[in-house]
């Protein structure tokens, strides 16, 4: 059962990089990132193309993909969502449930139906710690998403933009007055948001199997962290990662895995029921 | 404007006549999707509660009477109204989570979501309802049995179940019943303090939309004589049921038949062209494309521009 | 016997003392004023008797019926409606169809609340725009329309949140003018209102509020110059500056 925690654990610093690139998005444009997980899938895919057409490693190749998932959230964000930012909720929600629906079934015309895996060399090996041995696959993930939190919290808390960003996340009106760019942060941060699940989608793609219809599953899981951590708040979202993955996989290690999604979904709803302003978070718009 | 509603129907009453055997099963699927649509439109629309997970009053609805059918014999035209009895009960299962507990907006969309993909996956796991293969229904032919030689048959229990779920919405519209759900859509906590009880409201609507769903998931499994968890608790069908209200008109009487004529035809179309080779995601792209257009171009959906630019034309001809 | 009565009315949003220990009462036929500097917890009171908020502690009694944790809809069924200090029009429905929406809780069938409707939208003078669209009304209009839908509950008791805030000086005459008649029709009201020239000429009596404690009450006149109120609106320095 140990074995189940640390596996756990390593794991949620991919759910926590995800968390945060959707605590990003929705904090500072009150959006709910539908094709957050469809996002991911693209982030895995194209490591997978990488992979295999230039035999990059997905852990090299992640920042590539972080690159191209923020061109898409910029394209996403300036083409689509900027247009109806002032649009009553229910438009925001279906604009996103429509961009997640062309993401995942491009996917599925491109890729196939067919679950894939990146071939890493790393895949295969463990390592010993202590008294549980540990996938090293697992472990470079963790420290990279790690590493990649760290660079986000240092650009959020300690550059000119990032502050800035914070800023329109608490007060966009207040922003607006004192004369940010609005439009340009949103940018930023949906870019930001997306090039989160990108690495996060290239780093999980050795450990993972994954599909098009994979985007759903992630999108929820995303969900669940950041009700649990508290929408809007970005350590919220780091700690709920780690958590919600300890759960999953103590979850895993007594059922089934195809009940898996069922604890998910069941957990889903547990939490809209009883959620709290989370366990760090204000409460949303 | 009733005239021609009123010729219309005598129009379709009478179209089977000169149909040909695929353009029937075109219309059989306008119909029938329309009436998902217009089913959903009364929650979804006219309450404005986003249900992105209504496949699951359709699963509901066809998995109980397949199974009483298979089972007990029962013929499924009392099984159609057990199932949709059933999927009411759900719809109010989830109502009340969703409503009682202040779930509005992207919440109540998650919820939605959660409780289909739950049953997707739930009825996957159990051998007893058929697994992930699904169940089959031998063909009998026999109308008590909810089946026909005569595809016709089909075309005027679909048309039959357009018109009562449009009658529904009609009915309702012109009442308190209507007049309140449309409050409660465009600002809630002001429509409380004027006297509506939302939550009474919103469960109503709840309830009636997912029995009248429920009811269509009979017809869908007889029409097609099996049933797949992923088909029918899926989220693409989730999508065919929203898709049509909203690109033809979400809260509106003739929104929901607008888009299912719209629509229906080009999904068949692209089914067609690239559904080769089992991509059948490509017309869901098609959809999401025209999801995005209607949000950005057409909020209200086609139907209320069209009314006035019909009304723009019968003002300038005078 | 008074129409409304509240009794040591209380309220704290976590470290905020909002509202504390307030007793309130509006008579039958009274138009009572309530004022206080911003912050005071007006709007708060508000929420409570509306029940939108639920008091932590205290009563509150209309008509001689206690409605403390009842929902905002059965309070309004029970005669106590209320406008919102930022009006909240529905705005895809007509003005007609937003007063019929009210019109329905006096009326539960469809026609008969809608000819009601259309007497209420005449009486606040917006007949003339009754079938234009909500959200494309001016603001005085949005407040007429506010006051319109409240109205058309058929209310014993109407709390009317900052109707003036937002509008220019003959638009404040106009509603003014207004409320003074939905008084005289023998509606109670309850008035929390920045706008001193309008809560001093429309009041009979006037409830003074600061930090959520009611500091003074009285007729306008005695208000206008109670050292309390001053100190309250302006600070101590000119509570002796001013004249008695």
């Amino acid at each position: 059962m140990v074995q189940g925690v640390v596996s756990g654990l390593l794991f949620g610093g991919v759910y926590s990089l995800m968390a945060v690139g959707l605590t990003l998005i929705f904090g500072v444009m009150r959006v709910v990132n539908f094709a957050h997980g469809d996002m991911m899938v693209w982030g895995m895919y194209l490591a997978y193309a990488l992979a295999t057409r230039a035999g990059v490693d997905p852990y090299v190749s992640f920042l590539v993909c972080a690159a191209a998932l923020f061109a898409l959230g910029l394209g996403v964000q300036r083409g689509l969502v900027d247009r109806i930012v002032e649009a009553p909720h229910e438009m925001q929600i279906l604009l996103m449930l429509g961009v997640a629906l062309v993401l995942e079934n491009v996917a599925l015309l491109a890729f196939g139906p067919e679950p894939t895996r990146v071939r890493s060399p790393l895949a295969s090996a463990t390592l010993w710690l202590g008294p549980v041995f540990v996938d090293v696959a697992r472990l470079v993930t963790f420290l990279v998403a790690l590493a990649l939190t760290t660079a986000l919290w240092a650009f959020l808390f300690r550059t000119d933009l990032g502050r800035t960003i914070r800023a329109a996340a608490d007060n966009t009106y207040g922003a607006l007055v004192i004369g940010t760019d609005v439009r340009r942060v949103y940018a930023v941060a949906f870019g930001v948001g997306a090039a989160c699940v990108g690495a996060a989608g290239a780093l999980v793609s050795p450990i993972l199997p994954f599909q098009p219809p994979t985007g759903l599953s992630l999108s929820v899981a995303s969900f669940n962290i950041v009700i649990i951590g508290g929408m809007g708040s970005l350590l919220g979202a780091f700690v709920g990662g780690l958590l919600v993955s300890l759960a999953e996989s103590l979850g895993a290690v007594f059922l089934k895995p195809s009940l898996k999604e069922l604890f998910s979904f069941s957990l889903l709803i547990v939490i809209l029921i009883f959620r709290p302003a989370g366990l760090f978070g204000r409460r949303s718009a | 404007m009733r005239w021609a509603l009123a010729g219309a129907v005598v129009v379709l009453l009478a179209l089977p006549a000169v149909l040909s055997p695929y353009a029937l099963t075109l219309f059989i699927l306008i119909f029938f999707y329309g009436f998902l649509g217009q089913s959903w439109n009364i929650v979804g629309g006219y309450a404005g509660q986003l249900s992105a997970g209504h496949a699951v009053f359709v699963g509901v609805g066809g998995y109980t009477a397949t199974m009483l059918s298979i089972e007990l014999g029962l013929t499924p035209w009392v099984g159609m109204l057990i199932g949709g009895v059933l999927a009411a009960l759900l719809g109010a299962i989830i109502g009340y989570l969703g409503f009682r507990f202040g779930l509005r907006g992207f919440y109540f969309v998650l919820l939605t979501v959660a409780f289909a993909e739950i049953c997707r996956v739930a009825v996957s796991n159990i051998d007893a309802l058929g697994g992930p293969l699904g169940l089959y229904i031998t063909f009998t032919g026999d109308p008590r049995q909810f089946q026909f030689q005569d595809g016709r048959a089909y075309y005027y229990i679909a048309l039959a179940l357009l018109l009562i779920a449009t009658g529904t919405a009609w009915a309702i519209e012109r009442r308190r019943f209507g007049v309140y759900l449309a409050a409660i859509r465009e600002d809630e906590s002001a429509a409380q303090a004027l006297g509506v009880n939302a939550l009474k409201y919103k469960m109503l609507a709840m309830i009636v939309s997912s029995f009248l769903t429920g009811l269509g998931g009979t017809f869908y499994a007889f029409y097609l004589f099996s049933l797949q968890p992923n088909t029918l608790f899926g989220i693409p069908l989730s999508v065919e049921i929203i898709i049509r209200p909203i690109v033809g008109g979400a809260g509106t009487l003739l929104g929901p038949i607008l888009g299912s004529f719209i629509l229906t035809p080009l999904a068949e179309i692209s089914r067609l062209y690239l559904g080769q080779g089992g991509h059948h995601g490509a017309h869901l792209i098609a959809y999401g494309v025209l999801l995005i257009a209607v949000v950005l171009f057409l909020p209200e959906g086609a139907y209320p521009r069209l009314r006035r630019a019909l009304a723009r034309r019968a003002g300038e001809a005078r | 016997m008074s129409l409304l009565a509240a009794r040591g009315l209380t309220k704290r949003f976590g470290g905020l003392q909002a509202v504390a220990g307030l007793d309130l009462e509006v008579g039958r036929g009274e138009m009572l004023g309530l004022i206080g500097p911003n912050g005071a917890g007006k709007t708060t009171v508000f929420n409570l008797l509306s029940g939108f908020l639920v008091p932590d502690a205290g009563d509150i009694v209309l008509d001689g019926r206690s409605i403390v944790g009842l929902p905002p809809h059965a309070i309004c069924r029970l005669g106590l409606a209320r406008t919102f200090q930022i009006v909240r029009p529905f705005p895809r429905m007509t003005v007609l169809e937003n007063v019929h929406v009210g019109a329905l809780a006096r009326y539960p069938r469809a026609p008969e609340a809608l000819a009601r409707a259309r007497d209420v939208v005449a009486q606040v003078g917006l007949d003339a725009r009754a079938l234009v669209l909500a959200g494309a009304l001016t603001l005085a209009d949005r407040k007429r329309l506010e006051l319109a839908r409240a109205l058309a509950t058929g209310p014993a008791m109407l709390l009317l949140d900052e109707v003036m805030a937002g509008l220019n000086p003959t638009e404040i005459e106009t509603i003014i003018r207004l409320i003074r008649a939905i008084h005289e029709s023998g509606v109670s009201i309850l008035l929390i209102e920045h706008n001193m020239r309008a809560v001093m000429t429309l009041s009979q009596r006037i409830v003074v509020l600061s930090f959520g404690e009611r500091i003074a009450e009285g007729a306008p006149a005695e208000i206008a110059n109670h050292p309390k109120v001053v100190e309250a609106y302006l600070g101590d320095e000119y509570v002796r500056a001013a004249p008695a």
